[in-house]
């Protein structure tokens, strides 16, 4: 009997049925899925720059275009989640459906909308970002201390 | 006090306890896969009209439990313990049931083994005179047990080429001493074996080898041949994790035939967007409950080994690097 | 013509992603934290600049392009404000889009429910 509480495995068995397991399991179709990432999101980037141009055509500068070019795609992400249409897409495209700034504003409003049940505070309210705060976090975490090294080395 | 375990880990019931009734209750997914037939009732709105998700499942176990009541005429006041579990937090669906059943109540938990787990313990206390009648129940749900053990539902979350989809669903069963064809004979409860499968989406891989030892010494205990059985019906390995347990069983000495198959195979065999199979509790308990004990009642199968698997993990330990621990549970049913 | 490098680029980037997520296998959330980072440390760069300039839509819709975003206003600020625009510039890009997104799925939570 080994230690209880501390699940001291019996390695080589453990090595051995991993042996065995990963020759039945089947590998993804890879070259699949990156095809298909590749073109939902490519044709999702095309949408985004033609919501750009848009915004370019109305008068803004390049620069102050991005943001509500963002602004919008998140727009439509939401509403994409909200018409249940959004997780078809991520399950047909994997990354190309996630990478996309829509695919942030669908972690948020899938959240919402699932989180609700338990109420608009403590449901809705505390677990919207329970998805997208990774990237919230870690894009702030890097953003700001690249910008600081940067800023600090030549000002 | 004859001795009732034979073997290692198996009990023989001295006079069989009998199924007096079984009820299943499925949602539109498993309506659509091939065992709909065997079903008591397939429900169309998986919320059940319900706000949330969790009110439907409780639901969905209500009604299984119904329906098995009445099929035996028989009042809850008459129902000694009612043995019940499911995947939710604290088995929350099974514990709100039991307060409308107003019966002693046994919380268990087993992960998707639970319908044998609870249909063995429901056997034990009637073959041992502790109950005239016993009910156990398990169910499960599409959106439950994604919110709880993966993500939001309406989340963009790519399938793997191993991936489940948690069967929504109840099953109930009512044992007692006398008024039923179908015996239960002999129960093996298994040991909880993990073989390192970190991945959670690798649910057939993690739990074909706790299928495979609860099996191999089901046999060796019983001194059974795999042929003994008409059918040998896992609860949920799924295809890849059912192509293991056979080679695992083969390399034992001890090779499964036509007779076997898988529950999470057979209740989504050609729909689509359900993976490699389906899971939860509820996949085990419909094809039990509901296509096996019917065939049995037609006197289609005569004798069936039914191994229900679990994976025993919780989302939190998955976070923290663990592997899943696993387990099988087998019982017997014989005419 | 920009919609065609758009395409191919925002795609190219995805196909990274979807390369991440079934060869190396790393959790979706792992993959789109590495490239938030990746888009910030080459904004520091200078290079995401540069694909930007190239690549309109294609480098910015992608979620690297949100950490690019945080980094470039970060900077921006910190030469005009000093060390508390690093952390106000954070959000002078991306602020309208985390705003936009919280107000709009509480929104849609109000009047959407999930579906299986």
């Amino acid at each position: 009997m080994a230690d209880p509480g501390t699940r001291k495995h019996k390695a080589d068995d453990r090595a051995k049925y991993q042996k065995l397991a990963s020759s039945i399991v089947p590998r993804p179709p890879l070259a699949r899925n990156t095809a298909v990432a590749f073109v939902v999101g490519g044709l999702i980037c095309v949408v985004g720059q033609a919501v750009m141009n848009a915004f370019i055509a109305s008068g803004m500068t390049a620069d102050e275009a991005v943001g509500p070019t963002l602004a919008t795609m998140i727009l439509i992400g939401v509403v994409l989640t909200g018409l249940s249409i959004y997780h078809h897409i991520g399950e047909f495209a994997g990354a190309g459906a996630a990478v996309p700034i829509t695919g942030f504003a669908n972690t948020i409003a899938a959240a919402a909308m699932d989180f609700k049940r338990e109420g608009y505070v403590l449901g809705m309210g505390a677990k919207m970002f329970i998805i997208a705060g990774p990237v919230l976090v870690y894009g702030i975490l890097a953003g700001v201390t690249v910008a600081l090294i940067k800023w600090l080395s030549r000002g | 006090m004859a001795n009732r375990r034979i073997g290692k880990s198996t009990m023989r019931f001295a006079t069989p306890p009998v199924i007096v009734s079984a009820g299943t209750v499925a949602g539109p997914m498993e309506g659509r896969g091939p065992m709909a037939r065997w079903f008591d009732e397939v429900v169309p709105d998986d919320m059940f009209g319900e706000r949330t998700a969790e009110k439907a499942e409780r639901r969905f176990m209500g009604d299984a439990v119904k329906i098995v009541l009445k099929q035996a005429a028989v009042q809850p006041e008459q129902v000694d313990y009612f043995i019940a579990g499911d995947l939710l937090n604290q088995i929350v669906t099974a514990s709100f049931v039991a307060e409308d059943l107003e019966t002693p109540f046994i919380g268990v938990y087993g992960a998707c083994s639970t319908s044998v787990q609870g249909l063995t313990l429901a056997s034990a206390l009637v073959d041992a005179g502790f109950a005239n009648l016993a009910l156990a129940a398990t169910s499960s749900h599409y959106q439950t047990a994604e919110r709880q053990f993966r993500y939001p539902i309406e989340l963009n979350i790519q399938r793997k080429s191993t991936s489940q989809y948690t069967a929504t669903g109840a099953g109930a069963v009512l044992v007692g001493q006398s008024g039923g064809k179908v015996r239960v004979t002999e129960a093996t409860l298994g040991r909880v074996v993990d073989m390192g499968v970190k991945d959670p989406n690798q649910m057939g891989p993690a739990m074909a080898p706790a299928a495979a030892d609860t099996i191999f010494n089901h046999l060796a205990d019983t001194g059974r041949d795999p042929a003994f059985y008409d059918v040998i019906i896992t609860g949920d390995l799924g295809s890849v994790g059912s192509e293991i347990l056979l080679e695992l069983m083969q390399r034992r000495g001890a090779p499964l035939g036509d007779n076997y198959a898988d529950g999470g195979v057979m209740l989504f065999e050609g729909v689509r967007g359900t993976g490699v199979g389906g899971s939860g509790c509820a996949c085990s308990a419909l094809i039990m409950e509901g296509f096996v004990w019917k065939r049995m009642c037609d006197g289609e199968i005569r004798r069936a080994l039914i191994v229900a698997t679990g994976a025993l993990l919780s989302p939190l330990t998955w976070q923290q690097g663990e592997s899943v621990p696993c387990i099988a549970n087998a019982i017997a049913l014989q005419l | 013509m920009d919609y065609v490098i758009a395409f191919l680029v925002g795609g190219a980037i995805c196909a990274v992603g979807q390369v991440l997520l079934d060869l190396a296998k790393i959790p979706p959330a792992h993959m789109l934290v590495l490239f938030v980072v990746v888009g910030a440390v080459l904004s520091g760069f200078g290079a995401y600049d540069r694909l930007v300039e190239f690549a309109g839509a294609g480098a910015l819709v992608p979620v690297s392009g949100f950490g690019h975003s945080i980094s470039r206003g970060s900077l921006l600020e910190a030469r005009r404000l000093g060390v508390i625009g690093l952390f106000t510039g954070a959000f002078e890009f991306t602020g309208l889009g985390v705003a936009t997104a919280v107000f709009f799925s509480a929104l849609i939570a109000l009047v959407a429910n999930p579906r299986t």
